[in-house]
């Protein structure tokens, strides 16, 4: 395999905050990658670097064979890089923003059509409307439009789904896939652990540190602590009673249900179940589960 | 049971365009209530109307024993709102911002004084007394913006994507909070696009082009529709 991106040992630093700690990642080609940390983990920090509009303090990367530094303007001719905030012009119509791009990189609408046609057929009807007149669905099909517009090798994605509602949140990891078809690496970030499946391999990032990196299904399969997944209906008493337990490693609220993690090797789960019986907390029922990828992440948050 | 907010048939058009088309439901005191939708759906416009601001065109709904017709600005003296992307004044500090916030609601100093030391015991708050709230970390940011919105002791408080986009440990600290003020006896209204958020809620609507389309319990919900995750009710929903 090749490899697409190669992160080597970067750092940033802004006044006193460590944005970025000694990250070293490879991102091989025609992989779709994902970034995933909360907001401030230091997610587009990196994504600047890597677009070469920001210099790292330390450390080195490149990205399709471009040196971030050295050969930052062949580096720019092979990305696309879809910024977090919306980023185009709000005065041009969609088409204009489109020709724009398409123009700057030597480039037409036409000569990549095929490229951006399943997306770009979706806006199309609104192509003389003005881009800040767009959905927030709409903004990002044509921010994703534009950034494709020049056939990068590489397309970097800050954070594309945040704040969109999960039919178009379902349809842009659709779109995702099908570029990955076409022979495009995509590197992603986002602050939804439940993307993170729909990556081939994904890097935790949590205060400028990356703390594990694997497939989606290795990460689960390899996490070393039992789950007990415990329902009730007086979900805050059980919490309260299992905050202060002597064997509780570690105890959060998952939607309707806790999950519990025990300080212990060997558990018997019965014996917890059992103290929240005694602590007076009605219809408790518990089950060990296999972990879902945010326990993981916040176990090793923790740390 | 008590109950605090009450909609019925509550409609809002705006032309020939009905955003919000004969809403029907009912939360109790203490509830956790999750209120659901695509973008585009009428969420925020259902809300406007349940916070006073914006006046039904058809229906009424009671919030916190008062109409939002004809008595909207006792509707906001009695609820409290948060939003994640707007909360508290990031250039003043913790004692600015509550005095305040506070003092628009009308609390007295001595309250003030009560509520402030109150709050920075609670949330530890010690060591950024001196501080902007700019300098605060997100999560003890956003627990204090959920305090603020209390001070007043309103019946139903408004959170609008309050944990969004947070990581996952500050965003579970922050629904032991919400947790807590419910057992209080506080009713909580949530409007949410992120699914994660809307699993801790006891019962949760789900609206669609300007209707709600399902009201249940998340469990009751997925089970109707045979998912394993509420993202897939609501794209069933949806679509």
């Amino acid at each position: 395999m090749q490899v697409s991106l190669q992160i080597s040992d970067i750092s940033k630093s802004f006044k006193d905050l460590k944005a970025l700690k000694h990250i070293s990642l490879e991102v091989r080609e025609n992989e779709l990658f994902g970034l995933i940390g909360p907001d401030g983990a230091g997610k587009t920090t990196l994504f600047r670097i890597l677009a070469s509009l920001l210099l790292p303090d330390e450390g080195q990367a490149n990205v399709a064979g471009f040196d971030v530094i050295k050969d930052y303007k062949q580096l720019r001719k092979n990305i696309g890089y879809m910024p977090g905030k919306f980023s185009l012009y709000q005065d041009l119509t969609v088409e204009e923003n489109l020709n724009f791009f398409a123009t700057i990189f030597n480039s037409s609408i036409e000569e990549n059509y095929d490229l951006i046609k399943d997306i770009y057929v979706q806006i199309e009807p609104f192509k003389k409307r003005k881009a800040g007149d767009l959905s927030g669905g709409m903004k990002q099909k044509l921010a994703l439009s534009c950034a494709l517009i020049h056939k990068p090798k590489v397309l970097f994605l800050d954070e594309p789904t945040t704040g969109v509602d999960p039919v178009s949140r379902n349809e842009f990891w659709g779109m995702l896939k099908k570029l990955q078809k076409k022979g495009i690496t995509i590197f992603v970030s986002t602050p939804y652990m439940d993307e993170a499946a729909l990556c081939d391999r994904i890097a935790f990032i949590n205060q400028g540190e990356i703390l594990q990196v694997d497939t989606p299904s290795a990460i689960v399969k390899n996490f070393a602590k039992q789950v007990l997944n415990i329902q009730t209906p007086s979900i805050y008493k059980a919490l309260r009673v299992l905050g202060s337990y002597q064997h509780t490693h570690s105890i959060y609220p998952f939607g309707e249900s806790l999950h519990y993690m025990d300080s212990r090797k060997d558990f018997d789960w019965n014996e917890v179940l059992n103290h929240l019986k005694n602590e007076e907390i009605k219809d408790v029922e518990g089950e060990l589960i296999s972990p879902e990828i945010e326990d993981v992440f916040m176990e090793l948050s923790r740390n | 049971m008590e109950t605090t907010i009450k909609a019925t048939n509550l409609t809002k058009s705006f032309g020939d365009f009905t955003a919000v088309d004969k809403l029907n439901f009912e939360v109790e005191k203490g509830e956790i209530f999750g209120f659901l939708g695509a973008n585009g759906a009428g969420k925020t416009t259902a809300m406007k109307m349940l916070i006073g601001i914006s006046k039904p065109t058809a229906g009424d709904a009671m919030v916190a024993n008062y109409k939002v017709s004809t008595q909207a600005d006792l509707v906001k003296k009695n609820i409290g709102y948060m939003s994640q992307k707007f909360a508290l004044y990031d250039d003043l500090n913790i004692k600015e911002n509550i005095q305040f916030f506070g003092g628009i609601y009308g609390l007295n100093a001595k309250t003030l004084q009560q509520k402030y030391q109150q709050v920075v015991e609670n949330l530890g708050l010690e060591n950024y007394v001196k501080q902007l709230v700019k300098n605060l970390p997100l999560g003890l940011k956003q627990k204090l913006a959920f305090s603020v919105a209390l001070l007043h002791q309103p019946k139903v408080v408004f959170l609008d994507e309050p944990t969004g986009g947070v990581d996952p440990i500050t965003r579970r600290q922050f629904w032991e909070l919400i947790y807590e003020a419910a057992d209080r006896g506080t009713t909580i209204f949530v409007t949410t696009h992120y699914m994660d958020e809307a699993e801790y809620c006891d019962r949760i609507s789900m609206m669609v082009d300007g209707k709600i389309k399902a009201l249940d319990t998340p469990k009751a919900l997925k089970k109707e529709f045979g998912a394993e995750t509420l993202n897939e009710v609501f794209l069933n929903l949806a679509r």
